[in-house]
């Protein structure tokens, strides 16, 4: 691989100790998968924030980094294990509460702005057609290739922040155009509507792609409509099941692909089966999660709306990034929904917050919800579209 | 009689030592302990036997990118192999050395190594050698 003269710099450590082992990382990445040279990147997302998944080894590398390492892009951050303000609230050990304020410093530290979301696009980093970036968290990752046609690889924790250390990625795989075609035309054949439904159908389809070597992206025809909330769901849930890290949706998404001579077809019954799958028997539901990924703005007040007046009888959060909760504050939304007892949940999710042997059933509008409840937390699963889920915690 | 197997450079180092060698790819989150070093992927050739301070030959990484973070615990608790051979290194394991200052090396035919032979790495120039 050929590095520019400021790159070399950078890797015989004249920039400091944090950029001169990004770039460590980085060209290593660039050897292993062949590329050519290094691309500026614009924006970065940076994933691997719980205290619970980077434990104290994770943090001390992150605390080697922060001494003189600065980022030279936008670069936003994955949610945390605990809302930041309100973890006392929510049930956080006081010790994790420490450690995970220890890890959003060096993050800060670094320059990072701590969003704490898997949504980005939602709160100020928003890519555009075709630019470079460096993305970790697998749904925004293919949220930003796929709904808005930037261009990033599926990054880990670390190599995310080399790239923003940096600035630069190796030009290998999503980067490249020839990489961005699609494998297989996948026909769906069946009425999809909702965030529930949509990631029903990201699990079809991914789970059939995760199959087979040679079909990672697929040409998705047969869907005619689909709001942003709705592809929210779908690219998170697409992700998990099948690590897609690129589709293509005829007539909702930007990107130009070639229609591929392979078929697949979805049917209302592959939908049934999965959704089957999402929903255990005898499920005993004890905790209702809304916003995986981060519930929108259009998605709380349409909340608000639902349960104004109401008192659950479960415990109920919405997990949703802090600017998204102050807008709702302003708008009174968030006073109409925790009347009902309902929590927010900022800064943090289901996925990564520690709350395995809290809860025994979740109820959950998220596909991906689903699959961390599950295997992450060992929770009873049920999954039903956003209303269904509401009325559930009103049961007792 | 020594011999001598050209391979790339992952990350930097030279170190030399025993060959732990399995033909199954590794996960370290989850596979490993990060507090001994014991393979505890249930299954695994190597399940109950410690990486540490062996040189460590499998084909691949594989697993969640956790698994940079295990062996950076790993080396720096002095519990984490001495240096790392693959068939084909990917993101996880070539992160973690990198972090981790554990010289690695890879399009190496790992086949070539036996269990308990005596090996020098020497990554920086991309170079395994069969004691």
């Amino acid at each position: 691989m050929k590095l520019t003269k400021l790159q070399l710099e950078m890797l015989e450590g004249k920039h400091g100790y944090a950029t001169q082992k990004s770039m460590e990382i980085l060209s290593a990445l660039g050897e292993i998968f062949e590329a050519e040279k290094m691309i500026p990147v614009t924006s970065v997302q940076i994933a691997g924030v719980s205290y619970a998944n980077l434990g104290e080894p994770g943090l001390d590398w992150l605390s080697q980094m922060a001494k003189d390492g600065r980022v030279r892009v936008l670069t936003t951050l994955n949610p945390a294990g605990m809302d930041l303000e309100n973890w006392r609230v929510l049930g956080i050990d006081p010790e994790f509460a420490k450690n995970q304020e220890r890890v959003v410093n060096a993050f800060a530290k670094m320059d990072i702005i701590t969003t704490c979301t898997c949504t980005p696009y939602l709160v100020g980093n928003l890519p555009h057609y075709g630019e470079h970036i460096a993305w970790a968290e697998s749904s925004a990752v293919c949220f930003a290739n796929s709904v808005i046609g930037a261009k990033t690889n599926r990054e880990g924790g670390p190599s995310a922040l080399a790239a923003a250390l940096t600035g630069y990625t190796p030009e290998y795989g999503y980067h490249l155009d020839k990489n961005r075609q699609a494998h297989v035309a996948t026909k769906v054949k069946a009425s999809i509507t909702g965030t529930a439904q949509f990631g029903t159908l990201g699990k079809v389809i991914g789970e059939i792609l995760d199959s087979k070597v040679e079909w990672t992206i697929p040409y998705i025809t047969g869907i005619s409509k689909a709001s942003t909330d709705e592809l929210k769901a779908f690219c998170a849930s697409i992700a998990t099941y099948g690590g897609t890290a690129l589709f293509h949706m005829e007539g909702l998404t930007p990107n130009k692909m070639r229609v591929p001579k392979k078929t697949l077809t979805v049917t209302e019954s592959d939908l049934a089966e999965a959704e089957q799958e999402l929903n255990e028997e005898d499920a005993e539901i004890d905790f209702v999660s809304i916003g995986c990924p981060h519930a929108s703005l259009h998605e709380i007040r349409h909340i608000a709306e639902l349960v104004e007046g109401k008192r659950v009888k479960k415990e109920t959060w919405i997990t949703t990034a802090r600017p998204t909760k102050q807008v709702a504050d302003r708008m009174g939304y968030t006073k109409i929904i925790e009347a009902t007892g309902i929590k927010f949940a900022c800064d943090t999710c289901c996925v990564v917050a520690p709350i395995k042997g809290r809860f025994t059933g979740l109820c959950t509008d998220s596909a991906k919800g689903c699959y961390y409840g599950q295997g992450r937390n060992k929770f009873q699963i049920k999954h039903c579209s956003l209303e269904e889920c509401l009325q559930e915690a009103f049961i007792e | 009689m020594t011999e001598k197997i050209r391979g790339r450079k992952i990350a930097p180092g030279t170190a030399t030592g025993e060959a732990l060698v399995t033909s199954q790819s590794l996960s370290f989150y989850g596979g490993v302990d990060p507090e001994t070093g014991i393979v505890v992927e249930k299954g695994h050739e190597l399940e109950g036997q410690s990486i540490t301070g062996k040189i460590l030959v499998f084909p691949s990484g594989k697993g969640s990118t956790v698994g940079s973070y295990v062996l950076y615990q790993l080396a720096k608790t002095g519990k984490g192999p001495v240096a790392i051979i693959n068939q084909q290194t990917e993101t996880i394991v070539a992160v973690g050395c990198i972090i981790s200052d554990i010289p690695a090396i890879d399009k190496i035919p790992i086949d070539k190594i036996m269990v308990g032979q005596k090996v020098h790495v020497d990554a920086t120039n991309g170079v395994v050698e069969l004691l």
